[in-house]
């Protein structure tokens, strides 16, 4: 029999071999990685600095240890360049591999702004961006943020309460306007603002240049910001170049269906770079969803996704919130309930159906009583 | 007596459970000591079962 090989090492790769393992201990596992392969939790990264974690702080196992517990193969600063799926065979920097099923677990990567000086920015969205930006913060002090979406929210959260002085700038008109209405937002931004965030909402920065030992960003107004390090969390792409290369259907993320098939047979996608019955949600819940369902396929027992209802927390522990974020398309209108930070949101869709909710403070206590009332994501 | 409730965090997803606090949004009052927690119950962020916890020192 050929291995299953999984290409990935980030949650959605080592959660698939958890889950496996739980009811397949034989078939053979090769998890190929292009970094050093250490476990770590990603949601876990926006809250390392307030815990004062460095990236040895927040890995939990090295790539040695995992293959051991898992009893598994896992090929470190591995990287894949192509795959034939009629010989199915990856071709990697160390070598060919033959598999008998494979598995994409590729992530998304960041999106950085096009705009001049974008090689001066930081990002985070792994355990070795977290080790190169923790290195780039000891001894300062400034720190901006380019993005107000979750990513941008909750490292200035996390700076600003481990006292570093964060600024943050986006052009949206309030923060995390994507996935919560505009008094919600704010509550969370005046919370930001508790801890000394400074935001410059409504406006992009326009360039980023050297000055002096720091950097100094333009905004779209004219005006300059000064900062030790510039942190950009404007947006992330699901990783896809690899699969539509080797003629995988791919959409905004790799094509999958509710079994996490690709169109090409024995070809797997799940987390970040899948897009699942058309819908990519780059977040953990449905991340760990598809990692258990496609365990139950792999061991043998063919297994279809279904999504429930999939609310999100923003890890903002000043202000309490959840949210069910509404589809793109949704029509309807917000019926918002507000006391101070206190508040209650919800998204009515035009036949009266609940769609999405926003909570904060004590208002989340409402959370099981609204998902009750939600339709599921994928039924 | 404040003193003996401990926090548990979620391996996957760095969620805490607080016993203290217990987790009124899902439904667990204040007070429930982590080994009164549903079995079937699973973390809110992340939807893992309770043997993926682990407990945290406070």
């Amino acid at each position: 029999m050929l291995p299953i090989v999984i290409v990935g090492t980030g949650l959605a790769g080592y959660n698939l071999v958890k889950e496996l393992r739980k009811t397949d201990t034989s078939s053979q596992v090769i998890m190929l990685t292009q970094d050093d392969g250490r476990q770590y939790s990603k949601p876990m990264l926006s809250t390392g600095f307030s815990k004062g974690k460095d990236d040895t702080g927040l890995a939990m196992a090295d790539a040695a240890a995992m293959a051991e517990q898992l009893n598994m193969e896992v090929r470190t600063h591995c990287r894949v360049e192509s795959i034939d799926t009629s010989a199915r065979v990856v071709h990697t920097s160390l070598g060919e591999i033959a598999y008998g099923k494979l598995v994409l677990a590729l992530g998304a990567a960041p999106v950085l702004p096009p705009i001049a000086g974008k090689e001066h920015l930081q990002v985070i969205n792994d355990l070795q961006d977290y080790a190169r930006f923790h290195a780039a913060v000891q001894g300062k002090q400034k720190i901006l943020i380019l993005g107000a979406g979750l990513v941008g929210t909750e490292y200035a959260h996390d700076l600003a309460s481990a006292g570093y002085q964060v600024t943050l700038v986006a052009p949206d008109q309030h923060l995390l306007s994507r996935l919560m209405p505009a008094p919600a937002g704010d509550a969370i931004a005046a919370a930001l603002q508790t801890l000394g965030v400074s935001l410059h909402l409504g406006q992009a920065v326009t360039a980023v240049a050297k000055a002096g030992k720091g950097f100094a960003a333009t905004l779209q107004d004219g005006s300059e910001l000064q900062a030790d390090v510039v942190l950009s969390a404007v947006g992330l792409k699901p990783r896809t170049e690899l699969a539509m290369a080797a003629g995988i259907e791919c959409g905004r993320a790799i094509k999958v269906n509710r079994l996490l098939q690709t169109n090409v047979q024995d070809v797997y996608a799940l987390g970040d770079c899948a897009e699942v019955d058309g819908l990519n949600l780059l977040y953990v819940l449905p991340l760990m969803t598809c990692a258990r369902t496609l365990a139950k396929t792999l061991a043998g027992t063919p297994s279809q996704v279904s999504y429930g209802v999939m609310p999100v927390m923003v890890k903002t522990p000043t202000l309490a919130n959840v949210v069910c974020p509404v589809a793109a398309d949704m029509q309807g209108e917000w019926q918002i309930e507000q006391s101070g930070s206190d508040i209650k949101a919800r998204f009515i869709d035009i036949n009266g159906q609940l769609q999405g909710y926003a909570l904060t403070g004590a208002c989340t206590a409402e959370k099981m009583a609204l998902n009750g009332q939600m339709p599921p994501l994928l039924a | 007596m404040a003193n003996e409730f401990r926090k548990w965090q979620c391996i996957v997803c760095g969620w805490i459970y607080d016993e203290a606090t217990g987790a009124p949004e899902e439904g667990i009052a204040p007070g429930t000591l982590w080994g009164d927690v549903p079995a079937d119950w699973v973390c809110p962020d992340c939807g893992v079962g309770k043997d993926d916890f682990e407990m945290i020192e406070i």
